[in-house]
């Protein structure tokens, strides 16, 4: 079956249906990772967006559902060159185009995933329709993709109830914007007793439960519409228990704090951008996915954070050591899953933060 | 961190002549390193044996030594030159060893030299077998369990502990020389004996058989400060068992998933670290395919053959990068110099599909073994690009130029089913075309896959293949069949042979159908930044498919066709002549733009054109580009065969030949018309005939009384050329040929036994340029490839030398010759003949250039251009003399091809050449021995066993080997002979004859030498060939050829070795 890819200035790309045949609407982004799929779709931090994988050739290894971020996926629309017709890996238990259409997701193949990403290149992100109706009126369908927004999708991705990971090391609040479930495993692993808050979880309850340290989740959407977390965050940044938080959380400390972000023309989304460490001006290459960033100028200038980490490609902010406090946060992804582990030493470097248990 | 302050003046060591294991891709790093060096003011000198290199050109280095790589070279040069750093980590194993020869005597540090990048010590731990281990054990990185030994029974008593099969790997061996698997203790004493004594050091590592596991490599750098990345990672189709070098490679990995791909990215980097490499590195990994176990394999601490291929697929200049952190630099200091946005800190994405295919050599040794094993025996490689695995493996497979188009074109048909099977145990050169046949005749994937253990996933990709062959044959073409085969990557030819139209009808319906080829950019980050390079791709689509290509308007534009893979009879000569040539243009104010698939090249580097296109060299691929570039004309005659063979295709899409007409080339290799223009010019020629049947070949043969030459028309690298001495000969002969190529007429030419002439001339339609005048130390019937070939000719009369030079002018005048012209001919009792013309580039064009110090691929493009000789300030005709001598000597990789014969003839063998240049002769070929790896005297034993025309040539010969302490032993003729002469010979007794025998003494390892003239015809003598074989899987040197066997007996005997003269060749005047 035919499918169109329908973008916001104009452009139609003319493919193949994979997945659901449903109509969708949502924010297009392109992901550079050759690996990693599955875990791109099931990152809570793609809800609200359509993602086109760059590398062309996707399914290969099929679907392994220990390798989820999250319960399912949270992608909006799934866009490639090909899918593999057949899936070739000793842990592989279902194929992609089974995966998408379970789980209700539309998608295209077969379309110039090349010409998608340079338009979103020069033009930026854009919103976007993936259909598989062939009258489609673009008169119509332009406007409506311009006023489309995303909306407040970190209430839509956030777990329901506090769970418990038991551990016998300090004791770890993760706030759950949306977290990868890499994040939990990787304190898990190192021992940590890790707790799970929903979003909107009061401050002060996460405080009563006395924890040795506070991780702020990656997550969706632009920051600044989270404006009741950042009330909360205010609170957790005036406590004194060690926070360290990771891309959304990155961001929403910042705001908490006096801090501003703002939208990158069309963000960094892969497992190659090479973040350089200023205290010790190593260069490690990170997971990324953010279309946000910090502006780290204003909080430097009132000495409340400085930067810790900066992108080798463009400059632009990747982590923030606050002033007087044992607060250090990243807005590249340590956990991985997919993309390169190199930056793992930060769940050590928390550890050391509560305390050095470890 | 800044550059190092300390670093003045860097000595860059080659790898040295082409051998198999060791190609052109340490020519591309080499040249990439010296050109970064200088960027950066560096002074570069620069030490290679190789003269066809790029990297040894005045251009790319500031002092260039064209030398022996020997420790004694290195010493002397580093006093005469006195560099402040050696880069070792550029030149191959051969750069890699020497260095660490010169570290281990502790030279460099008494003269205060030191070895940047790498250092010694991390090379040991990464070279070393048991250091290395002790690495691996130390920080948790799996191995297979493995145990060096040094002696055959400790090799037998580990093996009946961890059982059979093992893999045997010698130490500080390159592509895997004398190593192997091991099935029972038969094979394991045959493979240790011979790997212990190729080994530098006696060591050899007994180790797990873990073939069938994935094989997986990762490249990866690191610089000073600790930072690292990875490039690329490659995943081999062929699990391991099979040489990389020799598998079907694919970047990135394709069956990982991005647990296993991080799994093994973040032990490659824990690696890098551990051995605190700084520069470019390759770690080779197995990978259990039913789980996440994993063993390293093996990890080279340099630049590689797989680093070159990394560098072409994914755009990243690792040997330019490596040179930078040598100097001092940090990743996140070096700019990408393909996007100019990002740094070299950052990862390659690839948004397209790689495929790598080796280039054997089996079509040159068709007595060789075609079984693939741990040895390396690729002599090149091609590679691909495409968005999807079937069209960049249907690319890579018409890039081969073995006569494959297709997963149709080796013909299985005939096989059963159970020998199909049988066959596919086997692993060699045309598996995947069994796998195909297989998939055809229903025989199931997993069936294929138990068998072969290749990945379900590339099994599947070549059953689609298949099937696109069945719709093709079956169904009607219909536009959505054809986008899809042409999204795939079959050629209009092999659709049009399947669906029984023509080509020309597949073509018009594509373009009715809107199908066209769109060109993709390489540019290391999957369009994430916009690129500055052009460095494209094609892909087959529709109409919506971005075509990235776009000609540059108002700009004059040349296309340089290349050369394809390295192989035999097509070197990297071609390579070095089209790069000049593109330089050439480029200083000229052209657009230079640049058509190639060899990944290993210097020409298939980003920046050499202004664009560059990584295609397949068919008419087909090159129109697509011809379409869009519309460039004004085409250099066709520095790109050897392949480039002269689309001479025809170029002028049909309307491109214009630059340069020597198409007519013209024609004449030069047609014999009637040729037969005319030498009449015309009145300049004999040996006396031939042209024939069609065996019948006729007798008749001409004893007309102009045997030997003759016989050879069919249209050949390169003097393939199917024969000397026959019989009708017998004939017969057979003629029977052989017309196996491979019935169309073509068969030429008989009377065989003239005479000293072989070879000149290399510019010509610009009045005037032409020898820049001397070369002569072979082999007479005539070795091909000239093959041949030791010294300048100036030391043997012929002036009256023979002025005669070349008038009728190479008369020739060039006559084939209206614009440019290049190679002519070969033979000098027999002062009388000059001519036996063949190339009115194009020639293998010796590099060599002569350098020795003689002409810059003759510029001038000719120049010529081309439409300047004259005279204007660009030299006096036509042959020049002056040079003083010194200059003798290219050629280098063979015999002891790589098991069951290849190795006698000389007229069809080529050798891989590749060294030169020695010195102010004498016998010097010179001191030299030129040396380099190839001839360095005697050490037992002073020798074996002669000789044909019966050769008995009284060889009695001088023997005598001054005699004279030089050497002892003889020689089979019954032979020795009869010597001992009535008064030489002293040792009888020594025939194979069939009981021990000891010949071999028995072969396998002694005490022999320094064999001289054995095989009787001409086609009679193998059998014993002969055996011997031939076992001398040279020994490590013992083989002469063929008397004349050959002379000159190292000259060589010999005047040589002192401590006080070779040391030859700057920037200084040799550009006259």
């Amino acid at each position: 079956m035919k499918a169109f890819l329908i973008l916001e200035d104009g452009h139609v790309f003319t493919g193949t249906s994979i997945g659901s045949a449903r109509e969708v609407i949502s924010e297009i982004v392109f992901n550079t990772s050759m690996t990693g799929y599955l875990e791109v779709m099931t990152d809570p931090s793609y809800a609200g967006q359509a993602v086109c994988m760059t590398y062309p050739l996707i399914g290969n290894y099929g679907i392994c559902y220990d390798d989820q971020e999250s319960m399912k996926p949270w992608i909006d629309g799934f866009i490639v060159r090909e899918l593999s017709r057949i899936p070739s890996n000793f842990r592989s238990v279902d194929t992609i185009q089974h995966f998408l259409a379970k789980h209700d997701i539309p998608g295209i193949a077969g379309i110039d995933t090349r010409a998608l990403t340079k338009i979103l290149r020069e033009k930026g992100t854009m919103n976007g329709m993936i259909t598989v109706n062939e009258n489609y009126d673009l008169d119509t369908i332009i406007p409506r993709l311009k006023a489309y927004t995303t909306g407040k999708v970190v209430e839509k991705v956030t777990c329901r109830e506090k769970t418990i990971l038991k551990g016998n090391g300090p004791k770890v609040a993760l706030m759950d914007f949306g977290a990868k479930r890499n994040i939990a495993k990787s304190l898990n692993e190192r021992g940590c007793q890790v707790t799970i808050y929903p979003a909107l979880t009061p401050a002060e309850e996460i405080l009563k439960d006395n924890p040795d340290g506070i991780m702020l989740s990656n997550g969706p959407g632009d920051p600044k519409e989270c404006t009741s977390i950042i009330q909360e965050i205010k609170k957790l940044y005036a406590s004194e228990v060690p926070i360290f938080a990771i891309c959304l959380g990155h961001q929403l400390m910042a705001l908490a704090t006096g801090g501003d972000t703002y939208k990158m023309k069309y963000g960094h989304r892969g497992g190659n951008h090479p973040v350089k460490d200023l205290a010790t001006g190593r260069v490690y290459i990170s997971s990324q996915n953010h279309g946000y960033v910090v502006d780290a100028r204003g909080l430097e200038e009132k000495n409340i954070a400085k930067p810790a980490f900066i992108n080798v490609n463009d400059g632009t902010n990747e982590g923030m050591a606050y002033v007087g406090k044992n607060i250090f946060t990243v807005q590249f992804h340590p956990e991985a899953c997919p993309g390169p582990q190199d930056s793992s030493y930060l769940f050590d470097r928390f550890m050391d933060m509560m305390g050095g248990k470890r | 961190m800044p550059k190092n302050k300390d670093i003045h003046k860097v000595l860059v060591i080659g790898s040295g002549p082409i051998i198999i294991g060791q190609a052109a891709e340490f020519d591309y790093a080499g040249t990439q390193a010296c050109r970064s060096l200088k960027e950066e003011g560096m002074e570069v000198v620069l030490l290679n044996s190789n003269p066809a290199t790029i990297m040894t050109d005045k251009d790319i280095a500031d002092r260039v030594y064209i030398e022996p790589l020997t420790v004694e070279v290195v010493e002397q040069l580093i006093l005469k030159e006195k560099p402040d750093s050696v880069l070792p980590t550029l030149g191959g194993q051969a750069g890699l060893n020497l260095a660490m020869e010169l570290d281990e005597k502790g030279f460099l540090k008494e003269h205060n030299v030191r070895l940047i990048g790498t250092t010694a010590e991390t090379i040991k731990k990464a070279e070393d077998r048991q250091e290395f281990k002790d690495t691996m054990e130390k920080i948790g990185e799996p191995v297979a369990a493995s145990k060096v030994v040094t002696t055959v029974e400790d090799g037998l008593a580990f093996t009946n502990t961890i059982g059979y099969p093992v893999v045997l790997r010698p130490a500080y061996t390159l592509g895997g020389s004398g190593g192997g698997i091991a099935h029972n203790e038969y094979e394991l004493r045959e493979i240790l004996e011979n790997g212990l004594r190729l080994s530098r050091v006696g060591e050899v590592l007994v180790e797990r058989c873990i073939a069938g596991w994935k094989e997986i490599e990762y490249e990866v750098m690191r610089d000073s400060a600790g930072n690292c990345i990875t490039v690329c990672n490659m995943e081999n189709i062929d699990p391991v068992g099979v040489h990389t070098g020799d598998s079907i490679v694919v970047a990135p990995s394709q069956t990982l998933g991005d647990k296993e791909y991080q799994m093994l990215r973040t032990s490659a980097l824990n690696i890098i670290t551990e051995l605190g490499i700084t520069g470019g590195c390759n770690v080779q990994y197995a990978l259990n395919p039913e789980s996440f176990e994993y063993c390293v394999i093996e990890v080279n601490p340099r630049v590689s053959r797989s680093s070159a291929l990394a560098s072409k697929a994914t755009g990243y200049p690792i040997a330019k990068v490596a040179a930078k952190i040598a100097l001092g630099y940090t990743l996140d200091e070096i700019p990408n110099a393909i996007t100019g946005k990002t740094y070299a800190s950052f990862e390659p994405m690839l948004d397209y599909c790689v495929v790598k295919i080796p280039r054997l050599p089996f079509d040159k040794f068709i007595t060789a073994k075609r079984t693939l094993t741990t040895q390396m025996k690729a002599t090149g490689e091609v590679m691909s690009i495409c968005h999807n695995f079937e069209g960049a493996l249907m690319k890579a497979i018409r890039s081969l130029e073995q006569h494959v188009d297709s997963l149709m074109s080796y013909d299985f048909s005939g096989f059963s089913s159970e020998e199909l099977l049988d066959e596919l145990k086997i692993v060699d050169d045309r598996r995947i075309w069994k796998i195909a046949e297989a998939i055809r005749r229903g025989l199931s994937q997993e069936m294929l896959h138990e068998v072969t253990r290749i990945d379900h996933w590339f099994i599947d990709k070549i059953a689609i293949l298949v099937e696109m062959e069945q719709t093709l044959k079956h169904q009607e073409l219909t536009p959505d069949i054809l986008l899809e085969a042409k999204r795939m990557e079959f050629p209009d030819s092999v659709i049009a042979r399947l669906t029984g139209k023509t080509e020309a009808e597949i073509k018009a319906m594509r373009q009715e159908c809107g199908i066209t080829a769109a060109y993709k950019m390489v540019d290391t980050c999957a369009a994430e930044f916009a690129a500055a390079t052009p460095y494209y791709y094609s892909v087959y689509g529709d109409q919506e498919t971005e075509n990235e290509a776009i000609a540059t308007p108002d700009r004059k534009k040349v296309l340089v066709l290349g050369s394809g893979p390295i192989r035999i009879g097509q070197g990297i000569e071609f390579d070095f002549c089209s790069v000049h040539c593109t330089w050439a243009f480029s200083k000229e104010g052209y657009e230079t733009i640049i058509v190639n698939n060899n990944p290993e090249t210097v020409s298939t580097d980003f920046d050499i054109a202004d664009k560059l296109y990584f295609e397949p060299l068919t008419p087909e691929d090159v129109e697509n580009m011809v379409n869009i570039e519309k460039p004004d004309g085409a250099v066709v005659q520095f790109g050897g065969q392949t480039a002269i063979k689309l001479t025809e295709a170029l002028i049909r899409m309307g491109v214009k030949i630059l340069g020597t007409s198409a007519e013209n080339v024609d004449a030069a290799e047609d014999r009637e018309l040729f037969d005319g223009i030498l009449e015309q010019c009145r300049i004999p020629r040996p006396k031939g005939h042209t024939v069609f049947t065996a019948e006729e070949a007798k008749k001409a043969a004893n007309e102009l009384g045997y030997p003759v030459l016989v050879r069919p028309s249209y050949v390169l690298g003097g393939q199917g050329m024969r000397i026959a001495v019989s009708d017998e000969d004939v017969e057979e002969y003629i029977g052989v040929i017309n196996q491979i190529a019935q169309e073509h007429p068969i030429l008989v030419d009377k065989y003239l036994v005479g000293k072989e002439i070879e000149v290399d001339a510019v010509c610009d339609g009045e005037d032409i340029l020898i820049p001397g005048i070369m002569e072979h130390i082999e007479r005539a019937g070795i091909h000239s490839g093959d041949s030791i070939s010294v300048y100036p000719a030391q043997t012929i009369s002036e009256q023979a030398k002025a005669t070349i030079a008038e009728y190479t002018a008369r020739l060039a005048k006559a084939l209206h010759v614009i440019g290049m012209i190679n002519i070969q001919f033979i000098v027999c009792n002062d009388e000059v003949y001519v036996i063949e013309v190339n009115p194009r580039s020639s293998r010796t064009v590099p060599y002569i250039s350098k020795v003689t110090g002409i810059p003759i691929v510029p001038l000719a493009t120049k010529v081309i251009l439409g300047y004259k000789l005279k204007d660009l300030g030299y006096e036509p005709g042959l020049q002056p003399e040079a003083k010194h001598i200059a003798i290219k000597m050629p280098v063979f990789s015999f002891e790589k091809i098991r069951g290849a014969d190795i006698s000389l003839g007229p069809e080529m063998k050798s891989t590749g050449e060294c030169l020695g240049i010195a102010e004498t002769f016998n010097e010179a070929l001191y030299k030129a021995f040396l380099g190839a790896g001839i360095k005697l005297p050490k037992y002073k034993n020798m074996i002669i066993t000789v044909k019966e025309e050769d008995k009284q040539d060889i009695i001088p010969i023997a005598r001054r080997f005699e004279a030089l302490g050497y002892r003889i032993y020689a089979t019954r003729g032979t020795e009869k002979v010597l001992k009535e002469n008064g030489i002293k010979a040792i009888r020594t007794n025939k194979l069939e004859q009981p021990a000891p025998n010949l071999m028995d003494l072969i396998l002694g390892h005490k022999i320094d030498v064999v001289i054995d003239t095989p009787p001409q015809g086609v009679e193998h003598q059998k014993d002969g060939f055996v011997i031939r074989r076992n001398a040279i899987e020994t490590g013992v040197n083989v002469l063929t050829s008397l004349d050959t066997a002379e000159a190292l007996v000259t060589s010999l005997e005047n040589t002192d070795l401590n006080h070779l003269t040391l030859i700057d060749i920037a200084t040799i005047a550009n006259r």
